[in-house]
């Protein structure tokens, strides 16, 4: 089929399973005991306030239409009030969100940039030295969880090393340039302001590190018995003997159907990327969207909690997409099933 | 005896593998002379292969060459490096593996592999994209193929077997001059099209005036082809004759058993297969490989294996019932 | 070429005997039997049991590691290394019931939806199940944790609640793709009640992916449970869960590293271990391929 009929496809459905992700966690959040009412008063506060609330917020009404109001307002833009910030959701959405996707971002292309050429490498050289460190280090890569990494690397590198700045996003003393994306690296190139561009950059590089180690250990690992398993396919050894030269065999006939193991592996290992972002953040005190996320889980702030977990599910699907398009690229069988199907 | 083009003498291959070690080839000669078309047979795993990628330097990681030489020309195979290796690939002699589907790359197009091999095995310089692809267009005629744009547009998946099996005939039509082997070319087709591909094959062969190394475990595919015959068992060459006289006079008892499995369309009943199977290459001994099959079975064959005795007019037997240890 | 016989049950001497010549899940499997030892006979292995539930004694607070606390103490006087033994506890325990509540009804709602591929209840039963796994498992904890009050039960009953569509969606694919197979339809044609190809035709098939994935997720169950205890969601204090520990300790880093690094490689070992254990579990069932 065409790649457009597919994205429309998977762009419905996606809709349609966040759709229903939303009515598990509005149901998870409105059903479970506590009083959404009370919690946002307070234990002092008088019993006809917290009943003025309760109706402002439909409290007494039916599931249903307390799902009806909130999905309207939702659509107009409205999440409801935040506990905690006292605002309405969507604009402390807009404040934290872009800090995350652009330390979500940077973290994917390290991964991307360090594991594959990492495992092609691994697999070249299979059982060098180089080959029996990878395999050792991924292994234990992808046992250590997030937060220990990150506690780690903020001790190691941000306190005892001092190689990278470890508070906040930029440095006091540099100007930040005006905000377009609200990504601070891409905003200060648009600005033309590049001592913020790498101030912000260094600030990115431990967090974004810490979260994608998990990711590039098992990815990693993944590409280098790929590579192993195709070197001895009759593809390859086709291609040698009849004097293909080296770097082109390496970098395309191996390359291409060794990612495709690597790529579908990368959808899951986004979803480990938001959800570790969650943990991450809280370490490094990054202002981002997971550190808002956690602070709301643990002052019970139902909307903030609901809008968190929608975004996570909208980040995760649409990086499932893009990921169905990629291994799609690579793989013409998947494409061209699809036709025939 | 003329200069013969390929020779391979008392070559061994092992495969390191997880239990140990397996020693697959014991003491494998063979000699293919220009232009000469040579054949060997066997049953699936006695190492033919193995023997065709130690000839073509793509044993697998694992496969260590253990002893032997194989001469090109006069030069020494196994030593060649670099340069040299790689100019040999591309010129003088390739090979086409068992399974086409296999033997191409799944994700890219057809056109795109023959055209990265004919671009450095057909041209010296830097040929334009347009004669490469002009180059590959007559490759693929060559190979009986219609509508050869077509399918250098296509992936692998989207032709047929036989179809695939000709695209690697096409591409081995590019990089080689002198020597082409020809693994098991029709093994995994449909009968019709098997015959398709041989007689495809035979013609090439002649217009080309290249050598051959025929591997086929179809006894009937090699007899209307080759000249000399060489019979493969678990690792050894038991046999060698020309083809008439292998047939009319089998000498080794594999050899002999060999051809009484082979069913006739001229009546005798069904035909005896052989008891047993090949040994284990893990626990080879210095015995006779065919030792715990053979019917005429002496105490010696047990100990040694037996070299290959010389009988006159082409015709070699590894056995000791032609000659003594 | 469709399978005409179905794979049953494997036989184990000799998966035993495949999986025992494989060095690393050898050291899983010892590091798993290990932990499990110290976390059931925790009373008695550890040095100071006492220690693990409230105990204070700011005299002995944070002490270097020595031969009196070989990991040395905690804030409270705590000796870390009983706390980590009793810790293994509360892991072990979450690996456990999260999985024995999510297994089998996952698997046996795969077997029905891969069975009856295409009708309404795999509609239903499958679009339940990307429903949660739309967004990743943690943040799915987390929410639901954040509703409950935190404690050990609770953390394991929210884990347990989104836990199910993986297994779900493993027996699914399976079923499904064999459901085709020759002998599935041979033993339709026999007369076969779907009951019987469900559980005596498909799910030995299953077996094998179903055990590995088993195996590793118990390492993933207790990761998730750690991070929930770290961010204060999961186990409360006093509580001895590794990933409080870590969390208590991180704000004694770097001087008093102890409190918080030994119980963070613990969890590292831990997970280390299951992980090589699954591998192992995984080749022992692949090997039967050939």
């Amino acid at each position: 089929m065409r790649m457009s009929t597919f994205i429309l496809k998977r762009l419905s459905y996606t809709v349609f399973v966040l759709f229903g992700l939303s009515v598990l966690i509005f149901v998870i959040a409105r059903v479970l005991p506590g009083d959404p009412a009370r919690l946002a008063l307070g234990p002092r506060a008088a019993d006809w306030a917290v009943e003025n609330l309760r109706q402002q917020l439909h409290l007494n009404e039916p599931l249903y239409i307390q799902y009806f109001y909130w999905l309207r307002d939702a659509l107009s833009g409205s999440l409801g009030q935040s506990l905690v910030t006292r605002r309405d959701v969507m604009v402390d959405v807009k404040d934290f969100l872009p800090a995350t996707l652009e330390l979500i971002v940077v973290a994917a292309l390290l991964d991307v940039a360090l594991a594959i050429p990492i495992g092609m490498l691994a697999g070249r050289r299979a059982n060098s030295w180089f080959d029996n460190i990878v395999r050792v280090l991924s292994y234990v890569g992808v046992a250590v969880p997030a937060f220990v990494v990150a506690i780690v690397f903020l001790l190691v590198f941000g306190f005892m090393l001092n190689i990278a700045p470890s508070i906040g996003r930029i440095s006091p003393s540099i100007m930040a340039p005006p905000t377009v994306t609200g990504f601070l690296t891409i905003d200060s190139l648009l600005s033309g302001n590049i001592p913020a561009f790498f101030d912000a950059f260094a600030h990115l590089i431990l967090p974004a590190l810490a979260l994608a180690l998990g990711c590039i250990a098992q990815e990693a690992r993944i590409t280098r018995s790929s590579v192993v398993e195709n070197l001895n396919k009759d593809y390859i050894l086709s291609s040698v003997s009849h004097g293909v030269p080296e770097r082109l065999l390496t970098l395309k006939y191996l390359l291409r159907p060794s990612l495709i193991p690597t790529v579908s592996v990368m959808g899951l290992d986004i979803a480990s990327l938001i959800a570790n972002a969650f943990l991450v953040e809280l370490i490094f005190n990054w202002p981002g969207i997971s550190r808002y996320g956690i602070t709301a889980m643990l002052r019970k702030d139902l909307n903030a909690i609901v809008a968190v977990v929608m975004i996570a599910g909208i980040i995760f699907a649409i990086a499932n997409i893009v990921v169905d398009l990629i291994v799609a690229y690579l793989d013409p069988r998947i494409r061209m099933v699809e036709k025939a199907a | 005896m003329a200069e013969q083009l390929l020779e391979v003498k008392d070559l061994y291959v092992n495969y390191k593998v997880y239990e140990g070690l397996l020693k697959v080839l014991s003491g494998v000669s063979l000699s293919v002379g220009l232009k000469e078309k040579v054949g060997i047979i066997g049953e699936s795993g006695c190492g033919k292969t193995t023997t065709m990628k130690a000839i073509m330097r793509i044993l697998a990681g694992n496969g260590i060459v253990a002893g032997g030489t194989i001469s090109y020309k006069g030069n020494d195979l196994l030593r060649l490096r670099g340069q040299e290796l790689t100019r040999l690939r591309r010129t003088n002699m390739s090979m086409i593996f068992q399974d086409p589907t296999a033997a191409l790359n799944p994700v890219f197009k057809v056109g795109e592999q023959l055209e990265d091999i004919v671009r450095y095995s057909e041209f010296t310089g830097n040929p334009t994209g347009q004669e490469v692809k002009r180059k590959a267009v007559e490759l693929l005629k060559s190979a009986a193929l219609p509508e050869p744009e077509r399918i250098l547009d296509s992936y692998p998946f989207q032709l047929s077997g036989g179809m695939r099996q000709r695209v690697c005939i096409a591409m081995s039509l590019a990089s080689a001059r002198e020597l082409l082997i020809a693994d098991e070319p029709g093994t995994s087709l449909d009968v019709t099209i098997e015959d398709q591909i041989m007689r495809l094959l035979k013609q090439i062969v002649e217009e080309r005036g290249l050598s051959v190394i025929l591997i086929s475990h179809s006894v009937g595919a090699v007899k209307g082809f080759v000249t000399k015959l060489y019979v493969m068992y678990a690792g050894t060459m038991v046999e060698e004759a020309p083809t008439e006289e292998l047939f009319s006079n089998p000498l080794h008892p594999y050899t002999q058993s060999l051809l009484k499995a082979v069913p006739k369309l001229t009546g005798g009943g069904v035909p005896e297969g052989i008891a047993g199977r090949i040994p284990s290459y893990l626990t080879i001994t210095s015995a006779c490989r065919y030792v715990s099959r053979c019917p005429f079975a002496k105490e010696h064959c047990n100990t040694n294996a037996p070299p290959g005795f010389d009988l006159g007019n082409g015709h070699k037997v590894a056995c000791f019932l032609y000659g003594a240890s | 070429m469709k399978r005409t016989t179905s794979r049953r049950f494997p036989d184990y001497r000799k998966s035993w005997y495949k999986f025992s010549k494989n060095y690393l899940s050898v050291t899983g499997l010892t590091v798993v039997i290990l932990v499990a030892a110290l976390a059931v006979f925790a009373p008695y292995v550890a040095p100071y049991p006492g220690h693990a539930e409230f105990y204070v004694n700011y005299q002995e607070a944070v002490q270097s590691p020595s031969w009196a606390h070989v990991f040395g103490t905690d804030q409270f006087g705590r000796d870390v290394l009983s706390r980590i033994i009793f810790g293994f506890r509360y892991s072990l325990m979450m690996a456990v019931v999260v999985l024995s509540l999510v297994v089998l009804p996952g698997v046996v709602l795969g077997l029905v939806a891969g069975y009856y591929r295409g009708g309404k209840v795999d509609m239903v039963v499958m679009r339940t199940a990307d429903i949660f796994l739309a967004v990743p498992p943690l943040v799915l904890a987390l929410s639901i944790c954040s509703v409950l009050t935190p404690s050990v039960f609770n953390a394991m009953m929210a884990v347990s609640l989104m836990w199910w569509p993986w297994y779900t969606r493993l027996v699914y694919s399976i079923s499904s793709s064999l459901r085709n197979e020759a002998f599935v339809q041979a033993a339709e044609i026999a007369g076969a009640s779907p009951f019987h190809i469900a559980f005596r035709e498909i799910l030995p098939n299953c077996l094998g992916p179903i055990l590995t994935k088993m195996t590793l997720d118990a390492g993933w169950v207790i990761l998730i449970g750690a991070s929930l205890s770290f961010v204060g969601l999961g186990a409360q204090p006093p509580t001895p869960d590794l990933g409080t520990m870590v969390s208590d300790g991180a704000k004694l880093l770097p001087e008093q590293w102890w409190v918080s690094m030994f119980p963070a490689l613990a969890i590292v070992l831990v997970i280390l271990g299951f992980n090589l254990l699954g591998d192992g579990v995984r080749d022992m069932f692949a090997a039967e391929a050939v």
